[in-house]
C-alpha cells in the first residue's frame, strides 16, 4: 500500500488531475471497443435476420 | 493452396469462415475472462500498491497505461501487415477480415498511448505537447493507420481494398523502423539528452511486474476485441452462406 | 497462324529489359512534355508556398535564413505529392495502362522508367530552380550545394514512394487528397535527412552522412518501391 488514506489515494500526491484523466481515458477507450464490436453484431444480426425473414416469406 | 503440404492442417482450417466463427466464439468468453482480471487486478496493483517513483511522484503511474497501449499499437500494426500478406499471398479471406478488423483497434490504442503521453508530459515537463522521439513516432503511427483507414473506405470493391490495404500495410511495416530511427536521431539533433519519459535504467521488481500484468492484460483484451469484430465481418460477408442462415434461423 | 503470333511475341520479348527501359521513359516524357501546364504547375507551386512563408511569419531575413533549409524541403515535398496523381491517370484512362500489365515485358522495368520520366519533370527540375528560390528566403550561399545535393538524391525517393499511392488509388476517381493521406508520414525520414543535410551544409559541418542516408533511403526504394508499385497497378486495374 502506498497511500495512508483515501484523499491521499484521490490526490495522488498533487498529480490526481493527471493520472485519474489518463485512467478515465483508458477505460473509455477500452470500453469502446468492446462496446462498439458488440452493438454492430447485434445490429448485424438482427438485420441478416429480418432479410431472411423477408426473403423467405417472399419466395 | 491444395498441394503444398508443409502447412499445418490448422492453417487451412483457419481459411474456412465457418471454422473461424466457431473456434473465436469458443475462445471468447476466456480470453474476456482473462482480459477483465489482468486489467482489473493489474490497474489495481498500479494505482494502490506500486511504489511512487522518486523523482516524478505519483503521475508515474500512467505508465501502466501509457506503456501497454503504445506496445499494442505496434503490434497490431504488425498483425496487420502479416495478415494483410498472407491474404494477398494466399488469397485467405479470413486474413483479410482479420487485417480490416485490426485497424480501428490500433488507431484507438494510438490514440490511448498519444493522450497518456501528452498528459504524462504536463506534470513531467511542464507541457501538454512535447515534441518527444516516442510520441512523435506514434503520431505517424497514428497517421499510417488513418492512411489504411481512409484507403480501405475509398475502395468499394471489398476484395481489391483488401488487398490495396494490405499493400499499404506491408509499405508502411518496411517503413516504421526507418521512420523510427530517423525521428530518434532528428530528436536528438534539436533536444540533447533531455529527461526521457519510460527510459529507467533499472526498475525495481515492485514497478515492473504490474507493468507485465498489464502488457499481458492488453493482449488480452485486443483479442477479444479483434475476436468479436472477425465475427461480425465474417458474418457479413458470409450472409448469402448457408451455414449463416441457419445459424441467425436457429435463433 | 499460332506459329506466328509466337513469332511476333518472341521476337518483341527480344528487346531487353535497357532497350524497354529506354523506350518507356522516352515515351513518358514524350508525352508530358506536351501538356506544358502541367509540367510547370509543380514549379509554380513551389514558389507560391515559398512565398507564403515571408508573408505568413516574418520577412525578416535572419529569420527566414534560420527557417529556409525545412521551408524549401517542405514545399519540394509539396509540390511532388500535387504531382503525383497524374502519374498512372492518363494511362489508365485511356486504357494503355491496361496494355501494359498484360504485355510480357517486366513490369519493375516499366514502372521504374515511369517514375524516372515523372521525377525528371517534377524532382529534377525542383532541384534546379530551387537555389533561385532559396535566394528569396536569404539561404546562405554555403547552404546551395546542400540543399542541390539533397534535393537530387531525396526527391527520387519521394517520387517512388509517391508512385505506390498513386497507383493504389489511381482507380479512385477522387484520390488526390487520399494520397496525401498515404503517402505523407512515409516522407517524413527524408523530409528529416534532407533539411539536416542543408542544415549542415549552412553551418559548414560535413555532409556526407546525411547524403549517405538519402542515398540508402534512394537504394531500398529503387529496390522495393518497384514492386509495391506493380503489386498496386494490378490490383487496382483488376478490381
Amino acid at each position: 500500500m502506498s497511500f495512508n488514506s483515501f484523499s491521499e489515494f484521490l490526490s495522488m500526491g498533487g498529480h490526481g488531475l493527471y493520472v485519474w484523466l489518463s485512467y478515465g481515458l483508458g477505460v473509455i477507450i477500452i470500453l469502446g471497443n468492446l462496446i462498439a464490436p458488440l452493438q454492430a453484431g447485434k445490429r448485424l444480426r438482427a438485420q441478416l435476420t429480418r432479410r431472411l425473414i423477408r426473403e423467405s416469406k417472399g419466395s | 493452396m491444395a498441394d503444398s503440404k508443409w502447412m499445418p492442417r490448422w492453417f487451412y482450417q483457419l481459411a474456412s469462415p465457418r471454422w473461424c466463427y466457431q473456434i473465436c466464439g469458443k475462445l471468447l468468453p476466456w480470453f474476456t475472462v482473462a482480459a477483465l482480471a489482468l486489467l482489473i487486478g493489474g490497474t489495481l496493483w498500479a494505482l494502490i500498491f506500486a511504489p511512487a517513483d522518486y523523482q516524478q511522484g505519483n503521475s508515474f503511474r500512467i505508465i501502466y497505461l501509457h506503456v501497454p497501449s503504445a506496445i499494442l499499437a505496434q503490434s497490431c500494426y504488425m498483425l496487420m501487415a502479416v495478415a494483410g500478406a498472407i491474404g494477398l499471398i494466399w488469397k485467405m479471406k479470413v486474413a483479410d477480415m482479420v487485417a480490416k478488423a485490426c485497424a480501428p483497434i490500433g488507431a484507438s490504442l494510438a490514440v490511448l498511448a498519444l493522450l497518456t503521453g501528452a498528459i504524462w508530459g504536463k506534470p513531467t515537463w511542464g507541457s501538454w505537447w512535447v515534441w518527444d522521439a516516442r510520441l512523435t513516432s506514434m503520431l505517424i503511427l497514428f497517421f499510417l493507420y488513418l492512411g489504411v483507414m481512409a484507403l480501405n473506405s475509398a475502395i468499394e470493391s471489398e476484395s481489391t481494398a483488401a488487398q490495396a490495404t494490405a499493400v499499404l500495410a506491408l509499405v508502411g511495416l518496411v517503413n516504421i523502423p526507418i521512420i523510427k530511427y530517423s525521428v530518434e536521431w532528428w530528436n536528438t539533433l534539436h533536444q540533447p539528452a533531455t529527461f526521457k519519459l519510460t527510459e529507467k535504467p533499472a526498475m525495481p521488481a515492485e514497478m515492473w511486474v504490474p507493468l507485465l500484468v498489464m502488457v499481458i492484460g492488453f493482449y488480452a483484451f485486443f483479442a477479444v476485441t479483434l475476436m468479436m469484430r472477425l465475427r461480425n465481418e465474417i458474418l457479413r460477408r458470409e450472409r448469402r452462406a448457408g451455414w449463416v442462415k441457419e445459424l441467425l434461423l436457429s435463433k | 497462324m499460332a506459329d506466328l503470333i509466337t513469332q511476333a511475341a518472341s521476337e518483341r520479348a527480344q528487346i531487353g529489359p535497357g532497350g524497354l527501359f529506354v523506350a518507356t521513359l522516352r515515351r513518358d516524357l514524350m508525352l508530358s512534355l506536351r501538356r506544358k501546364s502541367e509540367l510547370v504547375n509543380p514549379l509554380i507551386f513551389f514558389l507560391m508556398v515559398i512565398t507564403l512563408f515571408p508573408l505568413g511569419v516574418s520577412p525578416e531575413p535572419g529569420f527566414l535564413a534560420q527557417l529556409a533549409p525545412g521551408a524549401l524541403w517542405v514545399a519540394a515535398l509539396l509540390a511532388t505529392l500535387l504531382s503525383m496523381d497524374s502519374l498512372f491517370r492518363t494511362d489508365f484512362d485511356d486504357g494503355s495502362l491496361e496494355q501494359l500489365l498484360l504485355s510480357p515485358q517486366p513490369l519493375f522495368i516499366v514502372v521504374l522508367a515511369k517514375v524516372l520520366a515523372h521525377w525528371m519533370l517534377s524532382g529534377l527540375a525542383l532541384t534546379l530552380v530551387a537555389p533561385v528560390i532559396a535566394v528569396m528566403l536569404f539561404l546562405p550561399a554555403e547552404g546551395m550545394p546542400g540543399l542541390m545535393l539533397s534535393l537530387l538524391i531525396g526527391t527520387p525517393t519521394l517520387s517512388l514512394v509517391g508512385a505506390i499511392g498513386a497507383a493504389l488509388t489511381v482507380g479512385l476517381k477522387r484520390g488526390g487528397v487520399l494520397i496525401s493521406l498515404l503517402v505523407l508520414p512515409l516522407y517524413i525520414p527524408v523530409l528529416i535527412f534532407g533539411t539536416s543535410a542543408v542544415q549542415a551544409a549552412v553551418t559548414g559541418l560535413p555532409l556526407g552522412g546525411y547524403l549517405a542516408l538519402l542515398g540508402a533511403l534512394l537504394a531500398l526504394g529503387l529496390a522495393l518501391a518497384p514492386l509495391a508499385i506493380g503489386a498496386a497497378l494490378r490490383i487496382s486495374v483488376s478490381g
